[in-house]
């Protein structure tokens, strides 16, 4: 590192926080000096708007930029929607865009929801509750990455006259007596085998707020239906369940954008190889490996596309459940 | 400063007295080191690797005073985002011709014609070798080491236990192969997983079937991507390989899916297992180091040895597929020319060559200097190859190249659609070249 970039460095940490300190103290004097009845009008956009300029320059501006780029070739010309039409006639391509709308998308989303609501609600009956809950909640304080490098290990396979070294393949042989299984080669369970390890890293996260959300439901009401004679499990899907959905849909449509941007795992596991390929793995590839930064515009325009509504669907409901408390 | 003073915070203390005390430091610490400048290197090179290039470079840092700030990353997507950023590094390793004429078309390369001696080049190596560090007739790549490809492996006290003979010809090598088979042992031990490059051992076979079966002519059209990958030439080369080894029931240890799920670089291990679970396993001339990473108690010759994988048809006998590391330039400044003709000399590639794990293609290196006899005979027959061929896959465009390994790994698993994951290639081919 040469002198000139510390110094660009140094400047950058006193200069932000200095031109910071002077825009507030600076615009504030200046709202000082307005009467009183507007004072309130002006100031809360002298607040905001440093913020809405870092939100334009770090996510609109790189948006808007990789929307051009996606109709650009690779020297820069303008192609229209060319490519969009090279993204979805490449067989790769379809094959993540099935990967994540009907594994990440509907598998993994309804797992880590139906394992995080059972384990809230069944964990909220024991008296190791805390224990328990750290346990599962465990796995979100590693990456995604060490998390695929784990379940790599996990899922390793030996061929059948040697020592299986993978705990999947130890199980199968030892306790099923059958013949070890190439999880992560083998079209018919590789996808399924991604999303086990996907839900097991993120289940604990949907568990944690739908736990949260269990507790801020009355005891009285629970009681007031015992009362009237109502068994657990009519309680649990009249009661409990009902109380729940908003927090449920906000944490499944949070799950769908994580299921849409899906990377790490695959990267890590497969790479991509034998059908588990996903549309941010293509954006990746196309960017990085080909050379193609148009194509891999289009895919992360498609993504983006793909997540807008749910992102709509997803504050409105957030709205939604902050209303009602 | 008085109003800037709530309750104890001063902007004084909170960050005049750090910035300062952080420019002293920068200002002691460039005083000191760059009186003679530094050279930026990126390469992929990392544990012994990088030790020995480190110890490559250290003779020039000795008599010039230029240091080398070397980082090593096996993930090639630094180099195109440095590049992208407008902050490549001076010198970087180049992850083969393919991405080299990538960059040189887009202009990021640097021409060494100035650079390097064209005379002191053309006598230290062969003119193949210049050529594949060229665009457009311009030198834009140098070799920092090579390696021979289309080995095969084995182990020779278990060769000389059931007295098997060593193949010289292509027939030779399918008769030993039925004596293994028929002996009750998988011949080949094969595998095709390789973190994020899935596929490439299986793609080293097709190449050297198609080098010494279609013959060079074929062979360069093919990598130059005017050769179909769906004509007879090439589908031959697949079904070769599929027929007579990786589909052929019981000639590779565990079938197809230990190919697909044992990394290239524990694959060869059964092969010294008591008894041992295969016999032969096909791999380039770095496999030796791999083999002594994974035993140390392993010694060359004695421990394994290998054969030049026999050519397919005796016309292109004398056929060999090579690789190497290319190098190139990204920033002009005077200590990294420097650096650049240090390289290409034979005093610094001996260093590497003499630590082991490098063969060197500059003619000028002594065999001598070859710390064993095993990379004695290796660099014997890349020095003497009659036909001599860059790794077609390494100089396809990088789309090409990921697609044909994955393409291995489908005929592997699917051997009956052939034709279909070679029209598939082809689509990618018309697309891939532009």
């Amino acid at each position: 590192m040469d002198i000139f970039q510390l110094l660009t460095l140094a400047g950058v940490v006193v200069l932000v926080p200095t031109a910071l300190a002077v825009y507030i103290i600076g615009l504030e004097y200046v709202v000082r000096l307005l009467p009183d009845a507007t004072q309130p009008r002006v100031r809360p956009w002298i607040w905001v708007t440093p913020a809405l300029v870092f939100v334009a320059l770090f996510l609109v501006y790189p948006t808007l930029g990789t929307i051009q780029i996606s109709l650009l070739d690779r020297a820069g010309n303008f192609v229209g929607l060319a490519n969009y039409a090279t993204v979805f006639n490449d067989s790769g391509v379809i094959i993540a865009i099935r990967n994540n709308f009907l594994y990440w998308l509907v598998l993994y989303t309804v797992f880590v929801l139906v394992f995080g609501v059972l384990l809230a609600v069944l964990a909220d009956r024991v008296r190791y509750e805390t224990l328990l809950k750290s346990l599962i909640f465990m796995p979100m304080a590693i990456s995604f990455v060490a998390l695929g490098v784990i379940w790599k290990f996990m899922y390793s396979y030996q061929p059948a006259d040697a020592p299986q070294t993978g705990t999947m393949n130890a199980l199968v042989t030892t306790l099923f007596h059958a013949q070890p299984v190439t999880w992560l080669q083998d079209r018919a369970i590789d996808n399924p085998a991604l999303i086990a390890t996907a839900v097991w890293g993120f289940t604990g996260f949907a568990m944690v707020i739908l736990s949260a959300a269990l507790k801020g439901i009355p005891g009285d009401l629970l009681e007031a239906a015992r009362v009237d004679g109502a068994g657990e499990l009519t309680i649990f899907r009249r009661v409990i369940l009902p109380l729940l959905m908003p927090t449920i849909t906000v944490v499944g449509t949070t799950l769908v954008i994580f299921a849409l941007k899906a990377f790490d795992i695959v990267y890590v596991m497969t790479g991509g190889n034998y059908d588990t390929d996903v549309l941010a793995n293509r954006m990746y590839l196309e960017l990085t490996k080909f050379s193609q930064p148009g194509r891999a515009g289009a895919v992360a325009t498609i993504l983006l596309l793909a997540v807008i509504p749910v992102l709509i669907f997803n504050l409105r409901q957030l709205r939604a459940v902050e209303s009602r408390r | 400063m008085g109003v800037l003073k709530v309750r104890g915070f001063s902007l004084t203390r909170s960050f005049v007295v750090p910035l300062v005390a952080l420019l002293v430091a920068v200002g002691c610490a460039t005083g000191s080191s760059s009186d003679k400048g530094s050279v930026s290197v990126l390469a992929a090179w990392g544990g012994s690797e990088q030790d020995s290039f480190m110890a490559m470079v250290k003779p020039f840092t000795d008599r010039t005073g230029i240091k080398i700030n070397y980082t090593g990353t096996r993930d090639t997507s630094v180099l195109t985002t440095r590049i992208q950023a407008g902050n490549p590094p001076d010198l970087a390793g180049l992850p083969g011709p393919g991405q080299m004429y990538d960059l040189a078309k887009q202009g990021k390369l640097i021409s060494l014609d100035g650079v390097l001696d064209s005379s002191q080049m053309a006598s230290d190596y062969a003119p193949d070798w210049i050529k594949l560090g060229q665009y457009n007739g311009k030198t834009v790549g140098i070799f920092i080491k090579t390696s021979l490809k289309g080995l095969v492996w084995y182990v020779p006290k278990n060769f000389q236990a059931k007295a098997y003979p060593l193949p010289k010809t292509w027939d030779d090598l399918l008769a030993l192969q039925d004596t293994i088979k028929n002996g009750g042992t998988a011949p080949w031990c094969i595998g095709l997983a390789s973190s994020g490059a899935d596929g490439w051992p299986g793609t080293d076979w097709v190449k050297d079937i198609v080098l010494t079966q279609a013959g060079p002519s074929v062979y360069d059209k093919w990598a130059a991507g005017t050769q179909k990958w769906t004509s007879a030439e090439i589908k031959t080369a697949f079904q070769t390989w599929g027929t007579n080894f990786v589909n052929k029931s019981g000639y590779v240890y565990g079938g197809a899916a230990a190919m697909k799920s044992t990394d290239f670089a524990d694959s060869a291990t059964p092969m010294f297992a008591t008894p041992p679970k295969c016999y032969m396993h096909h791999q380039a001339s770095f496999m030796s180091g791999i083999f002594v990473e994974k035993n140390p108690a392993l010694k060359p010759t004695t421990d394994f040895s290998f054969f030049p994988m026999p050519p397919v048809t005796s016309a292109n006998d004398g056929g060999h597929v090579v690789a190497g590391d290319l190098f190139g330039m990204f920033k002009d400044t005077a200590q990294a020319r420097a650096l650049m003709k240090y390289l290409v000399t034979a005093e610094a590639q001996t260093i590497w060559v003499k630590r082991g794990g490098a063969l060197s293609a500059n003619k000028k290196v002594d065999l001598a200097s070859y710390p064993d006899d095993l990379s004695r005979q290796m660099a014997a027959v890349l020095v003497g190859a009659k036909i001599a061929r860059f790794d077609a896959g390494d100089l396809m465009p990088p789309a090409m190249q990921s697609a044909f390994w994955k393409a291995v790994l489908d005929y592997v698993s699917n051997p009956g659609q052939l034709d279909s994951i070679l029209t598939n290639l082809d689509k990618i081919q018309v697309d891939a070249y532009k």
